[in-house]
Formats: structure tokens, sequence, C-alpha cells
């Protein structure tokens, strides 16, 4: 995945005070969505994207409240200002979507990815491997003579870098859950 | 105290309770369960149409005629698959309509049974919302929620599917008024402070516009009331989508007539130069701006509609007012006279001397004849023969479609139905079955073509049935005259396809279904059939044999914009470039 490349000031949440339109840059944007819990309420958002056109960079969704029945799913997507307007208009108004958060212009927010990676190796391939890790701070969670599954936690562009770096240690497989992010403060 | 009941009494329950009057359905093996219920009650009338596309024209016919939501009934599989261009269709005229689909039992749901489909799979991106309903207990609330979502915000097409186990299972009814609708209330009222800067921009304006759309209409009659009051107060001049015709009326002091791609050359230009455009539940659709680069280039634009998401997506304005048009507007109206606001009556006069000058173009002439029919004059005498009387017109799609808009007056809402977002060629006959069920009195009359006609004439068969004495006026011109049109204009006049052999002969057509057939081909015969039309006691075909090869005018080439149309054949050589061909 490539780099997020953040880029705050000129958004909105509602229909009103909307920013210019002619800016043809390409904005990437984390959004918050909060649904109902209900069948298909994923496909439903997922369909508005591919059938709108629109980019879905990462994805992840899961049930965060089990008694109220709310999924969040957060969203890195791209697009112009003008377009990243609409999806967020778009979601908003789809029935099960409760709320829209675009995290990217609400202020500062964390933004985390979880990534397993499997590297294989052996004399010192395999010691870099484990040195590299430990600077990185992702953690040994399975091994055998010939392998490591590190385990890391990080913005996106922290797990390119790793991943980047095991590539000639000898990587042989990287599971990604996408971005989960929330605002930071209250 | 709930009562306990079968999943298909819920159904018809619920609906009674929704206040349905008709349902419009096709029986088969899922739905079985429901359609005993329907037998053995007396309430809700059933329609059994001829395939189910039909039902949900139908359907879409009684919304639009009525302002209350339509009901269909078919069942699984290739019942829910043939209702899908009728969704669609209503998704994209924001018509709010409930459709009930049967489904194999939740047990048989993923083995491939027969008659089987992914039924909310499939119509998930032509619903407002659709539910699969699995659990009896939920099935009579999820059917109060449908009736809900389907009529409040943007209106639009609700589906619901229900297996056939639950239709026989039994569990306790919730009532209308205790089902939870709480999460969806879409915001209706209008920002004042945006509708305050909207009263000073109106103040200001010398050259304003009111461009209004189908909004108008799903507001409810009230909106077009408030319309007529605004016009009245201000003398702005209005211009009305396809959709919203109706909404001020034809013979209104301020009407300047439809626009967009086959609108009139004085709404068009009067919108390329308007200082003030205030869109009062029109979308921009393409079919009105024309190239969006240079649609009306000096004007500030306020745009009022229910649906956020409409704002600023394909024309950016300067003043948003999210809210219902009937709500927005008697805020507006309440400003403005509590302000004691004024127009600018200099700059008006003035603009309606420049109106009044491109009126003068008549941008509707065309060459008469006295041999042929020309389609033109086919709906002048048709509109003065039915003028003031108790009128519903519907259309199929294509150039018929166009020159109805042009030559039929409307001086009311909910008069006019016709497919104007997904352009469904088909429309018109279930749609006029639909509006005269609901309207049994009115002369309903579908405005048609002959190849549209032929997409959905099986329905002539439950227009006799149910006794709907719907009259189909078809421009027969042995062409798909739009697609015909084009490719004179676009396509070096190769007619790839685009003309009809082997037509049925109308009139024994007529004969066939046990309705009334007439044709006419001469001018001067025409007024005498179409009385006879008229007078007739029961569905009539009217073969109308018109002119062959007319074009429709005038009209906004694709990709060009509202100052550069075409008034004539004179205009039409080469004016479509690679660019525009691209374009629909």
């Amino acid at each position: 995945m490539s780099a997020l490349n953040i880029k705050k000031g000129s958004s909105s949440h509602s229909a009103y005070d909307l920013r210019a339109t002619n800016s043809e840059i390409e904005e990437s944007h984390t959004l918050a969505v909060i649904v109902e819990n209900e069948p298909g309420v994923l496909a439903r958002v997922i369909g508005l994207f591919s059938g709108r056109g629109y980019n879905i960079d990462s994805l992840t969704v899961a049930e965060v409240d089990h008694t109220g029945h709310r999924s969040r799913i957060t969203i890195v997507t791209r697009g112009t200002p003008a377009v990243i307007d609409q999806i967020e208009a778009q979601l908003s108004r789809m029935v099960p979507v409760h709320e829209v958060h675009d995290l990217t212009m609400e202020g500062p927010s964390v933004q985390r990815e979880l990534a397993l990676l499997k590297v294989a190796g052996t004399g010192t391939a395999r010691v870099e491997a484990l040195q590299l890790a430990e600077i990185f701070r992702a953690k040994v969670v399975d091994s055998t003579l010939e392998s490591f599954v590190f385990e890391m936690t990080g913005t996106p562009d922290k797990i390119d870098a790793f991943a980047d770096l095991m590539r000639p240690l000898g990587l042989l497989e990287i599971a990604r859950t996408g971005v989960a992010g929330l605002k930071r403060g209250v | 105290m709930s009562k306990q009941m079968t999943g298909a009494k819920m159904v018809i329950q619920a609906l009674k309770d929704q206040g349905v009057e008709v349902v419009f359905g096709y029986p088969g093996g899922a739905v079985l369960p429901i359609y005993d219920e329907l037998f053995l009650q007396n309430d809700i009338r059933h329609i059994l149409v001829r395939h189910e596309q039909g039902a949900v024209h139908m359907a879409e016919g009684y919304a639009r005629s009525t302002g209350k939501p339509g009901v269909a009934l078919v069942t699984s599989g290739p019942g829910a698959t043939n209702a899908v261009t009728g969704l669609t269709d209503a998704l994209m005229d924001s018509i709010p309509i409930v459709v009930l689909t049967g489904q194999v039992p939740t047990f048989m749901i993923g083995t491939d049974g027969f008659q089987e489909a992914d039924t909310v799979g499939i119509t998930r991106p032509c619903t407002k919302m659709n539910w699969l309903v699995k659990d009896t207990a939920k099935l009579s609330e999820t059917i109060h929620q449908a009736f809900h979502v389907a009529t409040h915000g943007r209106p639009g097409p609700v589906l619901i599917d229900i297996p056939k186990d639950v239709q026989f299972a039994t569990s306790d009814y919730v009532p209308a008024e205790k089902a939870k609708v709480a999460h969806y209330q879409p915001r209706t009222e209008g920002d004042p402070a945006r509708i305050a800067q909207l009263v000073e921009l109106m103040e200001q304006a010398e050259r304003p516009i009111l461009y209004t759309g189908g909004g108008v209409i799903n507001s409810g009659t009230r909106a077009s009331a408030l319309l007529r009051e605004l016009a009245a107060e201000t003398g702005f001049p209005v211009t009305s989508t396809l959709m919203g015709l109706g909404a001020y009326p034809a013979s209104g002091k301020n009407w300047v007539g439809m626009l967009g791609m086959h609108g009139l050359y004085e709404a068009n230009l009067a919108m390329h130069g308007c200082d003030l455009m205030i869109n009062i539940g029109a979308r921009f659709d393409d079919r009105i701006t024309g190239r969006v680069k240079d649609f009306s280039p000096r004007s500030k634009k306020a745009h009022i509609d229910i649906d956020p998401s409409s704002i600023n997506k394909v024309i950016h304005v300067d003043v948003p007012i999210v809210g219902d048009v009937t709500k927005v507007l008697e805020e507006l109206l309440r400003q403005w006279r509590a302000r004691g606001s004024k127009t600018d009556q200099r700059g008006l006069a003035s603009w309606w001397k420049q109106i009044d000058e491109w009126r003068a173009v008549k941008c509707l002439s065309y060459k008469n004849s006295t041999t042929t029919i020309k389609p033109q004059y086919a709906l002048e005498r048709l509109e003065a023969l039915t003028k003031g009387m108790d009128r519903y017109i519907c259309t199929e799609v294509g150039q018929h479609q166009m020159w109805a808009a042009q030559f039929l007056g409307f001086e009311d809402p909910n008069r006019w139905m016709t497919s104007g977002g997904l352009g469904t060629m088909g429309y018109g006959l279930p749609a006029s079955i639909g509006v005269q069920i609901a309207h049994p009195e009115a002369l309903v009359i579908n405005v048609a073509g002959e190849a549209s006609w032929l997409m959905n004439m099986q329905e002539m068969g439950t227009a006799m049935q149910f006794r709907a004495p719907v009259k189909q006026f078809i421009l027969n011109n042995e062409r798909l005259g739009m697609v015909r049109q084009w490719q004179e204009l676009l396509h070096g006049e190769r007619y790839s396809s685009s003309w009809s052999e082997s037509l049925p002969d109308f009139v024994k057509l007529a004969e066939a279904f046990g309705c009334k057939g007439i044709q006419c081909k001469d001018p001067k015969d025409l007024d005498d059939a179409i009385m006879e039309m008229i007078s007739y006691d029961g569905p009539v075909i009217f073969d109308c044999l018109v002119e062959k090869h007319e074009n429709c005018f005038p009209m906004i080439p694709s990709g060009k914009p509202h100052n550069e149309m075409l008034l004539g054949e004179a205009d039409t050589q080469g004016v479509i470039g690679a660019k525009g061909a691209v374009l629909v």
C-alpha cells in the first residue's frame, strides 16, 4: 500500500460551508463510518464505492458496540476535495449509516495498522532480521529454526518501511489489517 | 396486547395499516401464502399484471399520480429480477414504492434452490434500502420501516424479501405506531441563515430564474402552491426540468417552458444568461447542464434539495439549502414578506424583455404538412382537444416523450408521469394503468412511440381485465426515432438497426386484446379520431401514423453549452464533434 499522504484544512462534514471544488489535487482521507450492524451493510458501503467509482485504499470493519449493534468501518480513500465531500454525503444518506467522520479533517487523529510478516532465513540474515525487528518494535510471535513471524503495529508508512527492509532478508508473506483510527483528545 | 398471526397475514395487515388500497403483483411459488391471505380479504385490491416489470411501473404511476407510495408484490427469482428495471427507474426519479418479493425458505437460501436469486444482493444498488426478513417476529416492523424509508427524505424504492417459511410461521404483530423509525429522520427544515442569504440575493438579482424540478412534485401539492406564490410575488421567470412539469402551471404568467437538451430556447438561454439561479428540487442532471464547464457562467446559484449528496455533485453552488421544498419555501416566503423585500424592478423588466425576444424565435415551430401527420401537430391537437379535462399523461421514452413535454401543457402537479432519469422504454403503458387504477374516472393518456410501447404491450391484458380505460396514443414512425435522429446527426446517417420491420397491425392487436383500435394517417381525420379515442368507454390503442424522419428540436447537442442550441434542420451540419459523440 502506498504511503498515506494526509492533507488538512479544506473539507467540511455537511453540505454547509462547502469548500472550493476546483482543486484537482487528490487527497487521502480516513473515514470512520458508524453503521447498524445488520446483514449486508458492508456490501452496501463497498457497493457505493465501486458503483460510483470511488477508491478504497484500505478497509477495516468490526462490531464495536455489541449491545447497540454498531459496527465501525474505517475506510482510507483518495479523491479530489469535491469527490471526498461527495463520498461523505453519499455515505451519510444511507439508511443504516449513523455517523460519518472524516478523521483527516476533524483535527489530529491516531491511525494504526497491524501486520504479520513471515521471514525465512538462516545465519546472518536471520540475525539481522531480528535486530531490525527490535528497532521497529516488532514482536516475534512464532519462531522455527528457519523462520520468524513478526507482529507489528504502526502507521501504514512504518509497516511499508519494515516490509521493505525484510524483503531482501527473506520476507515470505505479509498479512495486514488495514487502518483503524480514532480522533485524538475528546 | 399484540396479536399473533402468520407472516403472510402480517403482510396484509401491515399494508392495510399503511393505508394501502391497491397492490400490483404476480403470484408464484414463493408468495403463495401471501396470495392466500389476499384472497381471504376485500380491503386491498390486487391488480394482476402480465409481467413483473409492469407491476413496478404501475406502482410508480400510482405513486406519482397520488403522492402515496405504490406497492408491488412479486415472487422469488425471476419475479424479483424482472422488477429490477422498475426499481432502478424509481430510484433515479425518486418515486416512493414498496416492492415485496417472495424468497425460497430460509433453510434453502444459498443452495441454488428452484427460483432462488440473491434478491437483496441484486437490488441493493437499485433500491433506497432493502431487507431480507429471516424471522417472522421482525416482519411487520420491517414493513412499517420500509414505508417510512420510502416516503421520508428523498423518496425512493424499497424492497422486502420474504422467505416462504417466514410467511407461514406465526409471531406477534407490531403495529405501525410501535415500529422503530427514529434512526432515519432526514433533515427537512432549511437553515434560516442560508435562506436569508438567498433572500438577499433575490433582492439584488437583475436576471433571476427559478429552476424547478421533481423535488417540488415529490414534496407535495403544498410545494407547488408555494412555488406559485413565490413566482407571483417576485415576478421571477420559472423554468422546469422534465420531472417538474406541472408544479408551475404552463398557463402561468412567469412560465418560460421546460429547459434542457430538448428544452425551450428561451428557457435555456435564460439559464445561461441569468445572474441568480434558484434550483428548487432539481439535481443539475446532464440533460440539463450540457457542458458543465460552461453552465450558466455568470450566475450565483442557490440549490434547495432534501438530499445533501445532490448538492455540489455536479455544479458548485453558492447557497446550498438542505431541506424539504415545502418547508424551505415556507421559510423563504416568510422571510421575504417579513423583510418587506422588493425585487429590482428595472432589472427584472429588461430581463423579461430579453426573454420575450428569445421567445419571439418561436423555437417549437415546425413545418406542418397537409398530407402527413407531423408528430408535433398530433400533440398540438391532442392538447387542444383534451385541455381542461381531468387529464393525466404518461409517456414512453424517446422523441415522442420530448414532443409531449414541449407541446402539452401541465397546470397541476402529479399529472405527468414520465421516465426521466433512467429513460425506460416500456414505462408508459404500465404507468398509465397504475394512474388509471388510482383515478378511475380520469382521462389517462399514454403518449407513446411504437417501439417503446411494444416493450410492455402485454399489459393491455391487465388494462382489459381491470377495466382501466387507458388511451394509448402511439406516434408511429416505424423508427426508433431518437436513435435515428442521433445516427443522422452523429453517425453519418448510417441507420444501424433503428427502424422497425414486422410491426403488428395495431388495430388488429387491439381487437385481439378485446379493446378498441384506431388508426389515423391523414391530418384531416386526426381531430375526429382523437375525439373517438377520448369518448370510447374502454382502453384504446391509437395508431397515429406520423412523419417518419422528423427530428426533435430544439436540441443542445452533446458536449455543448446552453447557448449553442440547434433550432432546426438547417443548423445540424457537423455540429457534434468527436468529444460530444462520446456522450449520450
